[in-house]
């Protein structure tokens, strides 16, 4: 099992929803998805994602406009 | 109804071409199928570097307007369409080419990128596609 970071930090829509289809995609079941970033729609969209994959949002933090999601596979 | 999207690319302008490609990445992202079909003026897009050609749908002023806008986006740190396709096709999405424009406008196969096409066909195709489509767009 093993946890893999994304940090789309600065990047605007589309680019963090695609970039946590692809960790996913590439992701073991048990891994662990850690996505980092900033751009405050994503911090919505991101967890929406998650739900329509069928996939654990395990946390969603934020400190200083700067998110951490982890999502389990 | 299955979880599809399928998108008519009929314009080949810039911004147009980002809303099809933007939706499209998205709807792969929360994962649906998505099909978009290029015919007319947005099957100039797939023309061997031609994805990043089109004119701005309003205000392109000869180019200028276009020019400011890329400035704008590229502060905005908006992903470029090359990007975007990158990631349509990393993600399975898919691409049609629809065989009467290429007639129309005298292409062959190879004046398009033919790695970015899953197929050519016709309205039948699209049909085909869009009728098990929850979501459906013509842009």
């Amino acid at each position: 099992m093993a946890e893999i970071h994304v940090d789309v930090r600065g990047e605007t829509c589309p680019v963090p929803l695609v970039e946590m289809r692809k960790a996913v995609k590439r992701a073991e079941q048990g891994d662990i998805i850690e996505i980092t970033g900033d751009n405050p729609a994503s911090k919505k969209e991101i967890p929406m994602a998650a739900e329509a994959l069928a996939l654990e949002i395990m946390s969603i933090e934020e400190n200083e406009k700067i998110w951490k999601i982890k999502i389990l596979k | 109804m299955s979880d599809k999207t399928t998108i008519i690319v009929q314009s080949g302008d810039m911004d147009k071409i980002y809303s099809a490609l933007i939706v499209s990445n998205g709807a792969l992202a929360m994962g649906m199928e998505t099909s978009l079909f290029f015919t007319f003026w947005g099957l100039l897009r797939l023309k061997k570097g031609g994805l990043e050609k089109g004119p701005l749908s309003k205000m392109h002023f000869l180019g200028l307007g276009k020019i400011m806008m890329l400035k704008r986006m590229r502060k905005s740190n908006v992903a470029s369409l090359e990007r975007l396709m990158a990631d349509f096709k990393e993600l399975g999405g898919k691409i049609i080419a629809c065989e009467m424009t290429m007639d129309i406008m005298g292409l062959e196969r190879e004046d398009l990128r033919e790695e970015l096409i899953d197929e050519y066909g016709a309205v039948g195709t699209y049909i085909q596609e869009a009728r098990n489509s929850a979501i459906t767009l013509f842009i």
